[in-house]
């Protein structure tokens, strides 16, 4: 039994339709599985030909694809889908260091890129973020969770009413919590998309700007609205379900 | 040297062409020189004849045949006369100065001058060269006039030997410094095959022989030998991290391997084994993370990634790192503090300078605190400055710094100081600081920061 915290932690939603084109089977075979635990429906090419193929047939929520593959590379797959117009969501994976191959798989088309090895909880957190990226919500202005309040235009914050003031940066990364709220958000990710730094850091520098927040947003509270994801990342969601 | 050997050099063969095109040159030359002479020198003689001749048909047309043979009889006596012979009807030799004369000669009347060998009357015993023309005079009388052409003809022979002498010289020079001049470059080129085969073999130390006369093979051989420094310490380097990945990636390995054994021979609560799986996650993601570091060294040190270069402002990258690192400094009750100097611009990649500060933040937040017992508030100072062209960051601390002798070492991969193992940290954070410096073609230097340790990053401002 995997018990992957994306499994545990989502509850349902409507499933999403993933295509995974990888050639490592063992791989493809357990992320196939976790994503199937985690209410999606996953499917599975091992070379690039079956892959495109696959992305011209079906209708998928979001790609994953690795960059090598047999018979066809996936950056080509990508850039293909992009010229007929297809935006669906790619992650690309790649064994290939990182920087410049970071900017190649974006401008080929993808929306977002994950070096080789990775850990599965990371893989699956971007998956997720990236499938629901276009959902509605993602625009709103006021964005709601349990009773925690954030007004993107005004930049206030309330929670049960009570403004809660916060550092420019508390207020993106609070902001980008609450866009994938009840998603898993890893450490990585908030370093991209709040300070925009795609390295890793070397100590627990994001834990700490996260126990700041929570201590500003949750303290006080019977509930907390802020979690912590064991091995995995951050989560914000409404206690009350 | 082995003939075949020299006969397959470049230089053997261009020496070749380039003799046999000199000689067919120098033999044009020396023919040409000869010919033209002996026209020259043939003309001369021909125009002195013709105004001797017409000398005596004017003394002929003013008093006659015993005029013309008086004439020649008074300047055949002159010495160095030119050469006269008159003959009457019955071919007889009436005046000269020239002894045996075929009667042949004499009938080649009115034709173009003709060379002869002669005699003198006064000097029997040489045999010289003569041009000579023939006449008819009146009465069946008949002239011989002529030049002599052996002292020209002796000229243009010494022009021509020893134009083929010098032709002879020049070829034989030019042999022996061929010879002398293949046999340096073969030698050369011999000590690089030997060298090269000694490198080959695995003795990467061996370098190729700089004889200091500057000339092309020494530059040559410098930058072989600069390529080999750098291949060496490329290989060295390679060694030393198998070496290091080899024995800091085991032992978490093992680590990693004992604990999920030990979980599984103890007792079957799922809270054990939970607690062993998180600790086992935990422990692959340090061993992802030491492994995406060292790929990212590697990558770095392979050389530049193609176009990620933009414009980068170092006071900006620093103000990022710090509002990153202040919360964990804060907690760390480290002074966290950047002072910068209006925009410091570089060509380079946002994301690994971004990372190289954020690396020695992170130490100087560490290694701020300093030992028990150090009453001063740890401190970790960032400035980003212009020097000349140079755009300069340094990160400093207050805390124990780095002994002088460690310095150069704890750039180096998974170079930990026996005080620091206790920190977290893979020992790989300062060399992907030296690998980010030296791929922006900058240095990285380490200094007593009096107290604690400054590490200076210097890159060539934009």
């Amino acid at each position: 039994m995997l018990s992957l915290p994306v499994a545990r932690d989502i509850g349902y939603r409507a499933p999403m339709r993933i295509l995974l084109i990888e050639d490592d089977r063992e791989a493809a075979a357990y992320l196939v599985k976790a994503l199937k635990e985690a209410g999606h429906v996953a499917d599975h090419a091992a070379d690039g030909e079956t892959g495109a193929h696959l992305v011209e047939d079906g209708h998928y929520d979001v790609l994953v694809v690795d960059r090598m593959l047999p018979k066809r590379d996936g950056l080509s797959i990508v850039a293909e889908m992009r010229r007929r117009g297809d935006d669906t969501p790619v992650l690309i994976l790649s064994a290939l260091g990182q920087v410049d191959d970071r900017v190649k798989g974006l401008r080929a088309g993808g929306d977002d890129y994950l070096p080789k090895p990775y850990a599965f909880s990371e893989l699956l957190a971007r998956v997720e973020v990236l499938a629901r990226r276009r959902k509605p919500g993602e625009t709103d202005t006021l964005i709601r969770v349990g009773s925690l309040e954030l007004d993107r235009l005004s930049r206030e914050v309330r929670r049960a009413g009570q403004p809660i003031p916060l550092q420019p940066r508390e207020f993106r990364l609070l902001e980008y919590l609450m866009k994938h709220a009840g998603q898993v958000v890893t450490r990585t990710m908030l370093l991209e998309n709040v300070w925009d730094y795609h390295f890793d850091p070397q100590t627990n520098v994001i834990d700490v700007h996260v126990s700041r927040l929570r201590s500003k947003i949750d303290k006080g509270f019977d509930e907390p609205l802020l979690h912590t994801v064991r091995g995995a990342g951050y989560m914000i969601r409404d206690g009350v379900r | 040297m082995a003939f075949g050997r020299v006969v397959r050099t470049t230089a053997f063969k261009l020496s070749a062409i380039y003799f046999v095109v000199f000689t067919a040159f120098a033999l044009v030359f020396v023919v040409s020189i000869s010919k033209t002479t002996d026209r020259l020198i043939g003309d001369q003689v021909r125009e002195t004849l013709d105004a001797e001749i017409r000398g005596l048909a004017e003394q002929g047309r003013l008093g006659g045949l015993p005029a013309v043979i008086r004439t020649v009889d008074q300047r055949s006596r002159a010495p160095g006369a030119s050469l006269y012979v008159v003959t009457d009807a019955e071919g007889d030799v009436i005046t000269g100065n020239v002894t045996a004369i075929a009667p042949a000669l004499m009938e080649r009347v009115g034709l173009d001058p003709v060379a002869i060998n002669y005699q003198r009357m006064a000097d029997v015993a040489s045999v010289n060269t003569a041009l000579v023309q023939v006449l008819q005079l009146p009465g069946g009388y008949r002239m011989l006039v002529g030049r002599d052409i052996s002292e020209t003809q002796k000229f243009r022979d010494i022009v021509e030997r020893s134009l083929f002498s010098i032709v002879v010289l020049m070829i034989g020079l030019a042999l022996v410094s061929w010879f002398f001049v293949s046999r340096r470059v073969l030698k050369r080129i011999d000590s690089v095959a030997a060298t090269s085969r000694r490198i080959m073999e695995g003795d990467l130390s061996g370098r190729l022989e700089i004889t200091g006369t500057g000339d092309e093979f020494d530059r040559l051989a410098a930058s072989l030998n600069a390529m080999l420094d750098r291949i060496e310490a490329l290989l060295y380097g390679l060694k030393d991290v198998t070496d290091n990945v080899a024995h800091d990636l085991k032992t978490p390995l093992t680590r990693l391997r004992n604990r999920v054994e030990s979980a599984l021979a103890g007792p079957e609560r799922s809270d054990a084994y939970r607690a062993a799986l998180e600790a086992t996650i935990e422990e692959s993601d340090h061993l992802i993370r030491t492994f995406n570091a060292l790929l990212m060294i590697a990558r770095i040190e392979a050389g530049s990634p193609d176009g990620s270069r933009a414009p980068v402002d170092l006071a900006e990258v620093a103000a990022d790192v710090v509002d990153l690192y202040e919360p964990l400094a804060e907690e760390a009750g480290v002074a966290l503090s950047v002072e910068a100097e209006g925009a410091v611009t570089v060509e380079g990649v946002r994301e690994l300078i971004g990372q190289a500060l954020a690396n020695l933040v992170d130490n100087a937040i560490k290694y701020a605190a300093g030992e028990e017992g150090d009453l001063r508030t740890p401190a970790a100072r960032i400035h980003v400055r212009r020097e000349g062209d140079l755009a300069v960051v340094t990160v400093a601390d207050n805390g124990p710094g780095v002994p002088e002798a460690d310095r150069a070492r704890v750039l180096q991969r998974f170079v930990r100081l026996e005080k620091s193992r206790s920190q977290p940290g893979s020992g790989l954070g300062l060399s992907l600081v030296a690998a980010v410096a030296r791929l922006h073609d900058g240095s990285i230097t380490l200094d007593d920061a009096g107290p604690g340790l400054a590490v200076t990053l210097r890159l060539p401002a934009r």
